[in-house]
This record gives structure tokens, C-alpha cells and sequence, in this order.
């Protein structure tokens, strides 16, 4: 028998450049940084009261449900456009049911999260099984959606349910005087049941190989089929359940609800350092990059003199910068 | 003497496309623990034998027997089950995952549904090291060398990671083509080991050296006919060649007396301190027209980054280029081709065909490009143009209007030597012409770079293939480790051996 001399193969570059967290490090890091800028710069106005940070949680709480759905998506290299007019359609079709049909939330919820979830299943089966490009599919969704909550009611349906008022009224109060709302609360732990499913369960790691490279998890016998679908299943549900959350923080259904909020979700996870081009991300770097995008608001509002619309002007510069280091990490990766 | 029972024997063996017959009556016979060369030129009938094995073309003849069982297989996860595992040319792997997972993904190991990451590094660390590999599995796939990959692709294929019965046969598809030297060593001490094991595998390379050297038994087919099972060293190599191709390769024979012959046209191209960080150390070479310039060295050794700067792909941050005397600024290829440069990239699938597009409009692209689109070159001289260089290269099969992609790779490289040819270049820089193409149109490729180079063409000629290049070369650069170790003047007492040292050593005499 031969024996083989016994190589060791050093991996080509371990150079910080090429890990693949970096993106999030560098996310947070600047996330860090414009806090302390905000702190240093509103001091006096209280930006250092801890509820100033709890209330992005709170400000953007069914934002991040909306995006961890959206990172599942991206990693596997797809896309979701349908998200905002889910998100409507699931604030209008709570609304109708709670106070049109008088269901009580205890039913309405797991109604709204089922249609959510299947809207979410269907695109996945037409994108998978049609070899259709999952941006026209949820395009399609989008249309679809926002069409649909014109026919519950052209016009926006107050809630004055008790039972919603209550769960928006209630703080989860935290130690230092400070609390979070029930979503707030919904959305982290959304966010951790992501983090575990991504990096812990066969299901997570197959989203990962899809977005790696999807003719190669097919030859490796895994089942890319029902994983795709399953991915904007869960996009769907997540969309949902972040109607469910807005439907908390506005106590409305209206047609014109998150109308473009796909597009801050999708953003929010660029910014978190998720390639588009699939394979490469994380949920936790999701979490910071909707954090900046609330962080901008408030800074905005803080400053008192600027108008809102700073804000998309502040995102956009931001997600410029992201793209352009994103690609010029992936260009030193891919030679 | 009994013979052991094969493990996989296919007999009989039928398959047509649409009409065509492209395997008749073939019967296949592998023996556990043997490593068995499929041989034949592109379009014999390797591969269709191969996908019809895995699954991936149903059977239209003939049977598949197992240990004598009679099975039929029609998906490549049926063929796995069935324990025949394929490797594949194109590495199938998940670059964004690290080594272990690309191993286990699918089996790993899990309790209430979650993963055991450090059982599945354990497990993944026990099958890499016990094929024989040392090689951190937390790192992810593609912060490996190619020829890693490539073995890690081969410890998934073996793993019995699955609950199959482990594997039984294992296809490798042309592994070797992107590999060094080294790297060779370490996918035949793999093969080695599996061999030992019992595991039958099935080789299919186009370097009948790596067939001497690793196969035990082989197989030649022939325009999807079987014309021959031989134990390897029953046969000799020009014997092979022969019942691959069904003739003698005496047109490739008489291409030895080239080197000698003279090369005295005038300066060319005259490249000095040409370098890039990263690709090529600054270096010094001239091109003379009607001169053959051969490029050696090892995969890595900066061959094709040499090319890319000459035509302008890569932007130089050292030194100038002179073209015809006069200084040249290469910014992009645009810039070459002006100039009367071309080149014909080691990626043709990638850099160079566009295989939706017919052979016509492959061939056309280019003389298009150069004229601009202002002004389209007449549809009779066209077709005269393209019908010329079908039937000059002879490309098969003959017919302009079939899709690129479905031609042979030793035909797809003929149509992009025809779309340069028809811009009439001074200057044609071919990187690796002949890689992965069978020996017949590797010879006529051989033969059409001489006659070019009669004509008072330039050629700079990349190969890996020592042979080739100090066939046809007048002047060899050999290059080592990113740097032009040495330019020396072709002729009889230049010989691999040399040329060996120097990219070995660096050292010039």
C-alpha cells in the first residue's frame, strides 16, 4: 500500500479582509459609532436615557420581523418584493376581522399568520418549480397584495379592540427603568429563533449551500426543492407576523400601510453586511442594520431642525457605501 | 486462474439522441480495488457512458448488473444509493461553507434537530484524515486551493457519511485537468489509498501519462463503440493513441523538425519591465514576427497573467509595450485587438465561446467587433468567410447553424481560433489551446499554430504540456513562481528535462 506524504495546506489567505463576519463587525462598529456621536451630540437633550435605545426596538420592531424573514430569503440569493403589501394586507385583514367581523385577536392572529405564511409558500412554489425569477414572482405579490386590502376597504379601519389596546399599551419593563413593548419583545425573539434555525438545524445550513451554489447543493442530494419554497414560506410568515406587530403599533388597518417597506427591510439587511448575491450573512447583522436605519431616524428627530425625508437620503448614502464594500470584498474573494 | 467477480458490469449497453447512435453495444467491466481509464477522443462516448451509469440519461439497451445483480438506475441519488459516487470536472461544492460541512451537509449529525457541530468537525477531521489529508475542516471550501476542493469533493463522494452501504465505485471526470504536478501526487496517493480500500474507480483524463502512471486496466471507446479492453501495461502509448483515434499519428510526428527551422521576421512586440502586483514580476520578452514563443511553467506560475498583460486584459502597473516599434498603451483588450493582438483564454466556455449563439455567430463575432457596428460585415461574404474557416479547421460537425455549446471542446476551440483568424491577427496568444480537447484536434490545432507562424503570424503558445510546447516553439520563456525564470532558444539539446530543472530550481544552466 502507498503512503501518502502528509501536505498541510494552509488556506490561501487568513487575512481579516476575507472573514466573512466582517461585514457585521463593521456594521456594528459604525452603529456604535453614531450612537456615541448622538450621545455626544444630544447629551443634553437625554439621548443617553436608556429608553432612547429601547425605543428603536420598539420604533422598529415589526421593521426587524420583516427583514430576518427577508435575510432567510437573500441568503439563498433570492429576493422578496411582496413584504410591504403583505405587511398591509395583514394590518387590513386584522382590522376587517377584529372589528368588521368581531373575531377576537386570540383567532384573527393565527389566521393572518397562516395566509401570510402560504402567500409566502405559493411564490416559492411558482418560483421553484417554474424556474421563474423570484423578482417578478413577488412582484407579482406585491401588486397582488396591495390590491387585495382595497377590496377588504378602500378605507382605513380603526381598531378599538380591547384586547389589542391592551398588548400595545403594555411595558416589559427592564431593570434601569426602562421597558419594551410587547413587539419589541416578539421581534427579539423572533430574531434569536432565526439565529438558531440559521446556524443550528439542517434546515439553516441548506439555506447557506442554496445561496453558496445551488447546482451544487442539488448534486450533493440535498432536497433544494423544499428548501427554496420553505424559505419564502418563511419570508411570508415573517411579513405577516410583522403585520401583526404594526397592526399593535398603529391600532389601524389601512391599503396604504408599509407601502416600499420591503425595500427598508432590504436595505436593513444589505447594511447588515447579507450579500446579495446569497451564501454569506447574518441574522445578527440584520439586527444592526435595522438598528442604523431606526438610529438615523432618531438622530433626525434629535437634530429637530431637518425633515424626515433625511432619512432615505441617510439611507441611501449608507447602502451605497455598504454595496461598495461588499463588492470589493467579493472581488479580492473571487481571484 | 478464476477471475474475481466484477462490481460493476455493463453490458450491451444502447443509447441515442435523437436518431443518433451515440453508444452501441457497449459492455463495461470494473473490478473492486482497480483503477480503470475510460479512454476515447470527445465524442466517443465517455461521458454519455458515465450519465447513463448515474442516472442522469435513461438506458436505451442493454443492462447494469451490480455484483452480478441486475439494477436499474435512474437518478443520480439512486446511483449514490446504489454506492457510485461521481466527481466531477467543475468542483460541486459550497465555496461559503467550511470543509466539514461540505463533507456531512445532509448527514449531519443532530440531536432534537440540532446540529452537533463539534461531532460533525470530529467526523469530518476523521474522514479527511483518514484518506490522508491535513487540512483545517473549520475553514471554509474556498480558502482552498483548487486542488484541495477536489479532493474534498472526492472524501464527500467516499465518506459512507450516508447510511448507503458506502461506496463501491467511484467516477472521477477529468480531476486532473486543473491540477499542478503536486497536486496530481495528492489526488493519486487519495486514489491510492481508496484503491487499497477496494473501492473500484473509473478515470477519465485526456493526460496518458496520468493513465500510465495510476490506471491499472482501461477502456477505449470509439465513436460509441467499444474497440478495446486492455490491462495497461499490455498496451503501449502509441498503440493507445492509435485504436483511440484509428490512425497513425504521423502528421504529428512530422511536427518535430519545426524547432529547427529559423524564425527571422522582424520585432514585433518588444515588452520591457511589463509587470503586475499580484500577477507577474516585471519582465522582459520579445515577439518576432512568424516566431513561435512557448510559455512553460506550472499552473500558478504567472503563464496566464503573462498573456493577459500582452493583450491588455490585466492593466500593467510596470514598463511599456512597443507594437511594430511603436509604444503601445494597453489599457484594455479593445486596445490589443486594434493593434492586431489576439488571445484565445484557458476558460472557453467562460471567457471566450457564447454557446447559445451558432457557430456562425461565433465565429463572426469578433471581425464584427474590430469593423464596429456601424458596419456590418455582407451577409454573402459571411457566409463565404465562415463556410472558408468550417472547412479550413474542419470543424464538425460542418454546419454553421448549430448552437455552439453543442459542439465537442476540441470544436469549440476550433470556432474561437476561427473568430481570431478572421481578424487577421499579427499577433495570437493562445493560453492552454489544447487542454481537455482529444489527441486528434490536438494535433491539427498543433499543426494550424505552424502553419500560422509559416505565414509570418506571431504566436505566444501557454501549455502545461512540456512536449507540446517544445514542439512548436522557436523560443521557450519558462516561467516559476510569478517571474520569468529564463528565455532559451529551442533546438535539439533543449529538452523537458531542462526545462524541468529550471522551473524546479530557477536556475538557468
Amino acid at each position: 500500500m502507498t503512503t501518502i506524504s502528509r501536505v498541510h495546506w494552509k488556506t490561501r489567505r487568513t487575512r481579516m479582509s476575507q472573514d466573512r463576519r466582517l461585514p457585521v463587525l463593521v456594521t456594528a462598529g459604525l452603529f456604535v459609532l453614531m450612537f456615541g456621536f448622538g450621545a455626544f451630540r444630544y447629551q443634553a437633550y437625554g439621548f443617553l436615557d436608556g429608553q432612547v435605545f429601547m425605543n428603536l426596538f420598539i420604533d422598529n420592531g415589526y421593521l426587524l420581523v420583516a427583514a430576518v424573514g427577508a435575510t432567510f430569503v437573500i441568503i439563498t440569493g433570492g429576493i422578496d418584493l411582496s413584504v410591504g403589501s403583505l405587511i398591509g394586507f395583514t394590518t387590513m385583514l386584522t382590522a376587517w376581522l377584529v372589528e368588521k367581523q368581531g373575531l377576537p385577536l386570540a383567532a384573527v392572529a393565527p389566521i393572518a399568520l397562516a395566509v401570510g405564511a402560504f402567500a409566502g409558500y405559493l411564490m416559492g412554489y411558482v418560483i421553484h418549480h417554474f424556474e421563474i425569477e423570484p423578482f417578478i414572482v413577488t412582484l407579482a405579490g406585491l401588486f397582488f397584495f396591495r390590491g387585495l386590502c382595497l377590496v377588504i376597504s378602500k378605507e382605513s379601519i380603526s381598531i378599538s379592540d380591547p384586547t389589542v389596546d391592551r398588548l400595545a399599551q403594555t411595558h416589559v419593563p427592564l431593570p434601569g427603568g426602562s421597558f419594551l413593548s410587547i413587539a419589541a419583545v416578539v421581534s427579539l425573539a423572533v430574531l434569536a429563533v432565526a439565529f438558531y434555525v440559521l446556524h443550528h438545524t439542517r434546515f439553516g445550513r441548506r439555506v447557506y449551500a442554496i445561496g453558496g451554489n445551488e447546482q451544487s447543493a442539488l448534486l450533493m442530494g440535498l432536497p433544494v426543492a423544499g428548501t427554496k419554497i420553505a424559505v419564502y414560506t418563511v419570508s411570508g410568515f415573517c411579513s405577516a407576523l410583522s403585520g401583526l406587530l404594526f397592526t399593535l403599533y398603529i391600532q389601524s388597518g389601512d391599503p396604504l400601510h408599509a407601502v416600499g417597506l420591503e425595500l427598508d427591510a432590504i436595505a436593513a439587511v444589505v447594511v447588515g453586511g447579507t450579500l446579495l448575491t446569497g451564501g454569506s450573512g447574518y441574522v445578527i447583522g440584520t439586527l444592526f442594520g435595522v438598528l442604523i436605519l431606526g438610529l438615523i431616524k432618531t438622530l433626525i428627530q434629535f437634530e429637530g431642525t431637518l425633515s424626515s425625508w433625511w432619512t432615505k437620503i441617510a439611507t441611501g448614502v449608507l447602502l451605497f457605501a455598504f454595496i461598495l464594500i461588499q463588492r470589493a470584498m467579493t472581488a479580492r474573494r473571487g481571484t | 486462474m478464476a477471475e474475481p467477480r466484477p462490481v460493476l458490469e455493463m453490458t450491451g449497453i444502447v443509447k441515442e439522441f435523437a436518431g443518433t447512435r451515440a453508444l452501441s453495444g457497449v459492455d463495461f467491466r470494473l473490478f473492486p480495488g482497480e483503477v480503470h481509464a475510460l479512454l476515447g477522443e470527445n465524442g466517443a462516448g465517455k461521458s454519455t457512458l458515465v450519465k447513463v451509469l448515474t442516472g442522469v440519461h435513461p438506458l436505451d439497451g442493454g443492462t447494469v448488473a451490480m455484483d452480478g445483480q441486475t439494477v436499474h438506475i435512474t437518478s443520480p441519488l439512486q446511483a449514490q444509493q446504489a454506492g457510485i459516487s461521481t466527481v466531477y470536472q467543475e468542483v460541486n461544492l459550497c465555496q461559503n461553507l467550511s470543509v466539514a460541512e461540505n463533507i456531512l451537509i445532509g448527514h449531519e449529525p443532530v440531536r432534537h434537530g440540532r446540529i452537533l457541530w463539534k461531532e460533525l468537525r470530529r467526523r469530518a477531521a476523521e474522514l479527511v484524515t483518514r484518506l490522508g489529508l491535513d487540512i483545517d475542516v473549520s475553514a471554509t471550501v474556498g480558502s482552498y486551493p483548487l486542488a484541495v476542493q477536489q479532493l474534498v469533493a472526492i472524501i464527500r463522494a467516499v465518506g459512507d457519511a450516508g447510511t448507503g452501504p458506502g461506496t463501491r465505485v467511484l467516477i472521477l471526470d477529468e480531476p486532473t485537468s486543473s491540477l499542478d504536478r503536486g497536486e496530481v501526487e495528492q489526488l493519486f496517493a487519495l486514489m491510492r489509498r481508496l484503491k487499497a480500500q477496494g473501492v473500484a474507480i473509473v478515470f477519465i483524463s485526456h493526460f496518458l501519462d496520468q493513465i500510465y502512471e495510476i490506471c491499472d486496466r482501461m477502456t477505449v471507446l470509439r465513436n460509441g463503440v467499444l474497440v478495446g479492453e486492455h490491462p495497461v501495461a499490455g498496451l503501449g502509448r502509441v498503440d493507445l493513441v492509435k485504436l483511440m483515434i484509428g490512425k497513425d499519428l504521423d502528421e504529428l510526428e512530422e511536427l518535430g523538425e519545426h524547432h529547427t527551422r529559423h524564425a527571422a521576421g522582424d520585432l514585433l512586440l518588444h515588452a520591457e519591465g511589463l509587470g503586475r502586483t499580484g500577477g507577474i514580476a516585471p519582465f522582459d520578452l520579445d515577439v518576432h514576427a512568424g516566431e513561435v514563443v512557448g510559455l512553460a511553467g506550472l499552473l500558478g506560475s504567472g503563464r496566464t497573467e503573462l498573456a493577459r498583460l500582452l493583450f491588455g486584459a490585466d492593466r500593467s502597473d510596470t514598463g511599456r509595450v512597443d507594437l511594430d516599434g511603436r509604444r503601445v498603451t494597453l489599457r484594455a483588450p479593445n486596445d490589443a485587438i486594434g493593434r492586431g493582438v489576439a488571445f484565445l483564454s484557458e476558460n472557453r466556455r467562460t471567457e471566450g465561446l457564447v454557446p447559445d449563439l451558432t457557430v456562425r455567430e461565433n465565429i463572426l463575432l469578433a471581425l464584427q467587433a474590430a469593423r464596429g457596428w456601424t458596419r456590418p460585415v455582407p451577409a454573402s461574404q459571411r457566409d463565404e468567410l465562415v463556410a472558408k474557416y468550417i472547412a479550413a479547421l474542419d470543424i464538425r460537425p460542418a454546419d454553421p447553424e448549430v448552437r455552439a455549446g453543442a459542439l465537442s471542446g476540441g470544436n469549440q476551440q476550433k470556432v474561437l481560433l476561427a473568430r481570431w483568424l478572421l481578424t487577421q491577427p499579427k499577433l495570437l496568444v493562445l493560453d492552454e489551446p489544447t487542454r481537455g480537447i482529444d489527441v486528434g484536434a490536438k494535433a491539427e490545432i498543433q499543426k494550424l499554430v505552424v502553419s500560422l507562424s509559416e505565414e509570418g503570424m506571431a504566436v505566444v503558445y501557454i501549455s502545461a504540456e512540456l512536449e507540446e510546447v517544445l514542439r512548436l516553439s522557436h523560443t521557450v520563456a519558462v516561467l516559476r513562481d510569478r517571474r520569468l525564470a529564463a528565455r532559451i532558444v529551442n533546438g535539439p539539446d533543449v529538452t523537458p528535462g531542462r526545462i524541468l530543472e529550471i522551473i524546479a530550481s530557477g536556475e538557468h544552466r
